[in-house]
């Protein structure tokens, strides 16, 4: 009998009204993540990745359909111990952190709400484990780079030992250098514990770097799902895969249908 | 063929007092161009944006902007008074932004800031500048440009604004554009049509371009030469498509760093900065 | 780098560390860095010294009053002008004005304070249940809120003083109860909008409850607007104060209340100036200190100035 998998999404929609306007944000999108498995969500802007990552979270309640961590079914409302074990990783490093806690504060709030012990050995090692030193700990938000920011974003993620980690995002906003960095902690964190990844961004070779198997999504749907090497061997099935792969690739100097008409009405 | 270059730029400085010391957003930055497609490549700090700025004389009070030469067809934009700086822009020397809802009037229709724009430099009736934004806007492959002539900024998706934002740049004909990022804020399907539409105009009229950006893909793709910036400084130039070969170790760590789709690998290439490289 | 040197460049020096090595060293730090804002601003500082010196006065009233007592009456000195004796001159009682105004500002401090102590925690508590909750807990909340800022701030203190009866404490309870609706207000936009950032969204995420939320998440952030508001608000408090007390329904004699000794010296506004003119000038000054004050404190407290 196998485990049944770490995250199962389930026929979920996510649907908003804005300004008496139904907008359907995420539409009947089903997958699975193995535990242990590191899953990309790939899309562009209005795909729906970020709100499907939500509403696994629970940050979002969804309008139908389900989500189901380890077997078990999850509704927005969550108590402590299921929040214990789903972490998030925001992408805007200067939103994420309370702007008047420093660090030590940012890393002691998730382990007072559980009742750990040994707070000060936890925050050290928290630290350390993101590649900062104790000279970080007492600064405030204001006086640390966009890279430092995300370290400690990563930090508060892992304090707590989760077994799912969702990054929405989270180097979209980082210089390529520190996009590098943050990328290759995430990598050697990854290997250090057993985690269960999702990890949603528009660039797809970002999401090629870090997944072993990628979604790809548009106005809602999952358009198709195939393993990375395949996405780099073939390429994607579909068309919109192609076209996503392709652009991807960078700007070619020759001549290419363009594609349809995109004037839209907010 | 060996007119002088379209831009000459030497030893440009551009300071901003602060608190802790003077920052130094650019330094002794120097390059000339002739109307091809220079590429200014760098970080956040770097003083790519700073030195685009800096050639339009749009470096904002207290910065301060000192060059030993900085000259455009000739003329000195060192020495230009307000009202010289209002006969070049817009007329000779464009510059296109990242985010069109900043850069558009959002209580403007589309058609009638591109008729503004063309009315300021050329004197025409309405019919007339009416047409030509029409024409405009049909250049960038709008396909509906009577439609779009009456809309509102708020009503354009972020591709059809850029292409709008690059028709109002373009109407007055100028001989060079500076474009700012034009394409970090949208969509990578999106990019490269927009990146079609500059490619297009840029060739048929013949004119200097000098595109500003961190993304290195569209570099060695878009562009013919290529200026690698760190912290306010020029570390490197070099023809745009070979920047695989290049020599500086900031640009060849830089190329190392960005994940490609293409070539997989376990651990990126950091950039450990080299102080030797701001001095 | 500071060139003082000694003890006050050390203790510069851990302020300004860019490792504290503990949570309050880097809470101390932040603040000085208010506080210096603060302080590089002119008028600011001019506002700070007055409402310092309010203080100062209100608690060193005895050895600042020059030797007089404020109700010690001598109606052989009637109406004096002043002089090196009685620097303000003397009221309708004898008294001296001076020491009436210097022992005032403790009832005028203490009247500020009060209803600064009753305001801001009510209107900060209603105002983010308000902002947070939302729905029917916003919507009947916010009812309350808009019942109270209908009616006139002084016109409702009269009311509330002609019925529960003249005295401080009641003209403190009649001046809050007017006072606290605006707190409210700029409590709920303030949390309606940080509810929506990442960093709150992070800690429903951590599991933590909505009380620990409020308190120790949206409270601290909410906070300096209060204050803000506070400063700017503290003029008309004191003048409301003033109004009741020239009414003679806040303080009552012989209690040295600026507006009761302006209500007192209004008759020979004329003829002896200073019985009603020289409160008047302290009432004005105070306000003034606060108003100044708060728009220092606006600027300092605004992450975006240097």
């Amino acid at each position: 009998m196998t485990a049944p998998p770490a995250i199962a999404v389930e026929r979920l929609w996510v649907t908003y009204t804005h300004e008496g306007r139904r907008i359907d944000a995420v539409r009947d999108v089903s997958f699975a993540v193995a535990p242990g498995e590191t899953f990309g969500l790939v899309g562009e802007s209005g795909s729906g990745k970020s709100t499907v990552l939500k509403a696994i979270a629970g940050l979002v309640a969804p309008t139908a359909g389900g989500v189901r961590l380890a077997g078990r079914g999850m509704t927005a409302k969550r108590d402590r111990a299921e929040r214990r074990r789903l972490q998030y990783v925001f992408q805007d490093p200067y939103g994420s952190l309370h702007p008047r806690h420093t660090v030590d504060r940012a890393l002691r709030e998730p382990l007072e709400i559980h009742g750990f012990a040994d707070r000060d050995a936890a925050i050290l090692a928290a630290l350390a484990g993101v590649g900062l030193e104790s000279r970080h700990r007492f600064r405030y938000p204001h006086q640390l780079s966009g890279g430092q920011r995300q370290r400690v974003a990563i930090a508060r993620a892992l304090i707590l030992s989760p077994g799912v980690l969702l990054l929405d995002e989270p180097t979209s906003s980082l210089d390529v250098s520190v996009q590098a960095e943050i990328l290759n902690l995430l990598t050697r964190v990854r290997s250090e514990r057993a985690l269960t990844t999702i990890f949603v961004s528009h660039d797809l070779a970002v999401v090629a770097h870090l997944c072993e198997r990628v979604a790809i999504m548009r106005l809602g749907e999952i358009v198709e799902t195939l393993p990375v090497e395949a996405l780099r061997a073939s390429g994607a099935a579909t068309p919109y895969g192609r076209e996503l792969i392709a652009a991807s690739r960078g700007y070619v100097r020759h001549d290419e249908p363009l594609a349809s008409a995109d004037v839209s009405e907010r | 063929m060996t007119d002088r270059p379209l831009l000459e730029v030497e030893g440009l400085d551009v300071t901003y007092p602060g608190r802790g010391g003077a920052v130094r957003a650019a330094r002794g930055v120097s390059f000339a161009l002739g109307r091809e497609r220079l590429a200014i490549v760098g970080e956040s700090g770097s003083g790519k944006s700073t030195t685009g700025r800096a050639i339009l004389g749009l470096i904002p009070r207290p910065g301060v902007v000192r060059a030993r030469r900085l000259a455009f067809d000739g003329i000195n934009l060192g020495a230009l008074s307000d009202a010289g700086w209002s006969r070049l822009r817009g007329r000779r020397l464009a510059m296109v932004m990242q985010d069109p809802k900043f850069a558009l009037n959002p209580v403007l229709r589309v058609g009638a800031q591109i008729m503004q724009t063309y009315r300021l430099h050329w004197r025409t009736s309405r019919r007339e500048a009416e047409r030509r934004a029409l024409e405009m806007l049909e250049s960038v492959r709008i396909r509906d440009p009577e439609t779009v002539f009456r809309l509102y900024p708020h009503q354009l998706s972020g591709g059809m604004g850029q292409r709008v934002m690059i028709a109002m740049m373009l109407v007055g004909e100028p001989d060079l554009l500076i474009a700012d990022e034009p394409t970090s804020a949208l969509d990578v399907t999106v990019q490269n049509q927009v990146l079609r539409v500059l490619d297009d105009l840029v060739a048929a009229r013949g004119m200097g371009l000098i595109f500003i950006t961190h993304n290195l893909t569209l570099v060695s793709s878009f562009c013919d030469r290529a200026l690698v910036m760190y912290a306010g400084r020029v570390v490197e130039q070099c023809d745009a498509r070979r920047l695989g070969e290049a020599r500086h170790p900031y640009t060849q760590a830089l190329i190392a760093a960005a994940p490609d789709l293409d070539h997989p690998r376990a651990v990126l290439r950091t950039v450990t900065r080299d102080p030797t490289w701001t001095t | 780098m500071s060139a003082t040197t000694g003890s006050y460049g050390a203790w510069r020096a851990w302020l300004d560390d860019a490792a504290p090595k503990s949570q309050w060293q880097a809470r101390l730090g932040e603040a000085s860095r208010v506080v210096g804002k603060l302080a590089a601003n002119p008028l600011a500082a001019i506002g700070l010294v007055i409402v310092a010196a309010l203080a100062l006065a209100a608690l060193f009233a005895p050895w600042l009053a020059g030797g007089h007592s404020p109700t010690a009456q001598a109606l052989g000195a009637r109406l004096a002008a002043p002089s090196a004796e009685h620097w303000c001159g003397t009221d309708e009682l004898g008294r001296d004005i001076y020491a009436r105004i210097v022992f005032g500002a403790r009832i005028t401090l203490l009247i500020v304070a009060l209803v600064a102590a009753i305001v801001a925690p009510i209107g900060l508590a209603v105002g983010m249940a308000a902002g947070y909750f939302g729905g029917l807990v916003d919507m009947a909340l916010t009812r309350v809120i808009d019942i109270f800022l209908a009616f006139p701030r002084l016109i409702l203190a009269l009311a509330f003083a002609a019925a529960l009866g003249p005295g401080i404490a009641n003209a403190v309870i009649a001046i809050s109860l007017t006072a606290w609706p605006p707190y409210a207000r700029i409590a709920r936009a303030e949390t309606a909008s940080i509810a929506r950032s990442d960093f709150i969204a992070a800690a429903v995420l951590q599991g933590a409850p909505a009380a620990r939320i409020l308190v120790r998440h949206i409270a601290p952030l909410c906070v300096s607007s209060l204050i803000i508001r506070l400063t700017l608000d503290m003029a008309g408090i004191i003048l409301t104060a003033a109004g009741l007390g020239f009414l003679g329904l806040g303080a009552q004699p012989p209690t040295p209340e600026w507006g009761a000794m302006v209500a007192a010296g209004r008759d020979m506004i004329l003829d002896q100036w200073w019985v009603a003119t020289i409160p008047g000038l302290a009432i004005f000054v105070v306000s003034l200190g606060f108003n100044l004050l708060g728009d220092g404190l606006r600027d300092a407290f605004d992450p975006r100035s240097t």
